[in-house]
């Protein structure tokens, strides 16, 4: 299918974008101040110069750093502990509780502690964001577990696997694929969230949520607009990407992918 | 021969009733028999099955196939279930091949393996394909490749085609006969259906309602292949329905 076409099936939506955009720009006209609200164009314009200089980059770049610090380690993390706590009933009684009384704290709760464990760099940033991102990561990997049709677990039974560590992995876990898949993609959104409040301590004088600060206090509002976009942008390519990514040949076997 | 010896089975549930499932139940199978279970909802039937297959334990008495006794699951005995237990994640030809990985078959020569079970069930374009992709009649003939792949002793079935149309169901009674006299296995087969029973069964086992007790046993003597409208066959339905019809009763008052 070529670009023409299929901008011409996306009418609808391209034509709502296109009105939303005049009337920000007719709004920003109106006002006239430049600190309460930019215009459309200067932000487009801001945008263009940003990517131009080449420094956009440098941040998102310093950005994604933190955020696969986070994500990595809540996935190394979260996958084992739902994985243990969904499968024996002694570990879930036993770790639950303490997870329930960690969980309900807010992961910026933690920045202080953060940059004292681990000094005032990325690792100290990454931690935020993995303690916003490992929670959804145990719970999901956990129901995952817990929903193993035991059918399926009797058909193995029946078909020589009957080792507990033969059912995890070669039944478990795959049966559990869609529920962790879910788990990290609520993780990576909650994990993003984290990157633009781990930023604001000031671990690097680079980075979108750094940047958002740093133009506030410059009052260069169509900077500020400019990072929130990209910061939204990276959100929904990352978001797509991982979704792509799971459908193809992660969960393949499924019909109608539902993460 | 598979023995079955003074088995009982009680549940408890959890406000502390106890329901008595299976009570002193003895029967003993011919090598290459082919045994129907008949019997009213709840009758314990499937935990027969079940405890023959290793799946649940019962509470007194033994089963032996040829003097051995069953501790746990095991490969001798093959398992078709009633709803659909095929893993959604391996395709047709890797389900099938499921146990072999177990036994560390290698791989050349356990998809070898599968693809001739898979020519079998007449399935072979399918290979490939995952179970959503097949309808439900294609994935009990899946389970039943899946199944017999080992080449166990014994196969159990609960109710397999239960939830597939009369036309299908047709259809998978004549290849699972086919399996069955190729291969001779011993055969024991769930049904609700007399008429699937006379059909299929050397013997046809009456079960009666709780506590489930083996009420009557019937011998099918039809010459094999069968004609599913013939006289006698009218007669045994006749008389395997007149024995269940009084234990219907006996659950409905």
């Amino acid at each position: 299918m070529d670009i023409g076409q299929g901008l011409r099936k996306r009418t609808i939506e391209l034509t709502s974008i296109a009105t939303a955009i005049v009337i920000w720009e007719i709004a920003a006209r109106i006002i006239d101040i430049k600190y309460i609200l930019p215009s459309f164009t200067s932000v487009a314009s801001a945008f263009i110069g940003l990517v131009q200089e080449g420094e956009l980059y440098r941040d998102i770049l310093t950005s994604l750093n933190y955020f696969v610090i986070g994500i990595g380690l809540a996935i190394l993390v979260g996958i084992p502990i739902g994985t243990l706590m969904g499968w024996f009933k002694s570990i879930d009684r036993a770790v639950d509780p303490i997870i329930e009384m960690i969980r309900p704290i807010p992961p910026l709760a933690w920045i202080t502690f953060a940059i004292l464990w681990f000094g005032l760099n990325k690792y100290a940033a990454g931690f935020v964001i993995f303690i916003g991102a490992v929670f959804p990561i145990i719970i999901n990997t956990y129901t995952g577990f817990k929903n193993t049709p035991r059918v399926l677990v009797e058909s193995g039974n029946v078909l020589g696997c009957v080792r507990n560590i033969d059912i995890i992995y070669r039944i478990a876990l795959p049966s559990a694929l869609p529920s962790i898949a879910t788990g990290i993609r609520v993780g990576m959104g909650v994990g993003w969230m984290c990157v633009v409040a781990a930023e604001l301590f000031g671990v690097s004088t680079y980075g979108l949520g750094w940047k958002i600060w740093h133009w506030n206090d410059l009052h260069h509002m169509d900077m500020v607009l400019t990072y929130m976009f990209v910061l939204g942008m990276i959100a929904l390519m990352i978001d797509r990407l991982f979704r792509h990514l799971v459908q193809e040949w992660w969960l393949k076997w499924q019909s109608g992918v539902v993460v | 021969m598979l023995s079955i010896k003074n088995i009982n089975k009680t549940y408890h549930s959890e406000e502390g009733d106890e329901v008595l499932a299976l009570s002193d139940i003895n029967l003993e199978m011919k090598d290459k028999e082919f045994v129907c279970f008949i019997g009213p909802s709840g009758c314990g039937k499937t935990t027969l099955l079940r405890i023959i297959a290793g799946l649940e334990k019962p509470d007194s008495g033994a089963i032996t196939i040829h003097g051995e006794h069953i501790k746990g699951p095991g490969l001798d005995r093959g398992m078709v279930f009633q709803e659909y237990s095929l893993f959604p994640w391996r395709t047709v030809l890797n389900n099938i091949t499921f146990s072999l990985e177990m036994k560390k078959v290698p791989k050349v020569q356990r998809e070898d393996i599968a693809r001739r079970h898979l020519e079998l069930v007449g399935l072979s374009k399918f290979a490939d394909s995952y179970p959503h992709e097949l309808s439900g009649g294609m994935k009990q003939r899946v389970a039943i490749a899946r199944a017999v792949v080992n080449d166990p002793k014994v196969l159990l079935m609960d109710e397999p085609f239960g939830a597939v149309d009369a036309q299908t169901r047709n259809r998978l009674q004549q290849e699972l006969l086919n399996i069955w006299e190729r291969d001779k296995k011993t055969l024991l087969f769930i049904t609700h259906s007399v008429d699937e029973a006379v059909y299929l069964a050397d013997r046809v086992v009456v079960f009666t309602s709780r506590p489930g007790r083996i009420k009557e046993i019937f011998k099918i003597d039809l010459p094999r292949p069968r004609d599913r409208t013939s006289i006698d066959a009218n007669r045994y339905r006749e008389s395997l329905l007149s024995s269940l019809g009084a234990e219907i009763k006996n659950v409905n008052d």
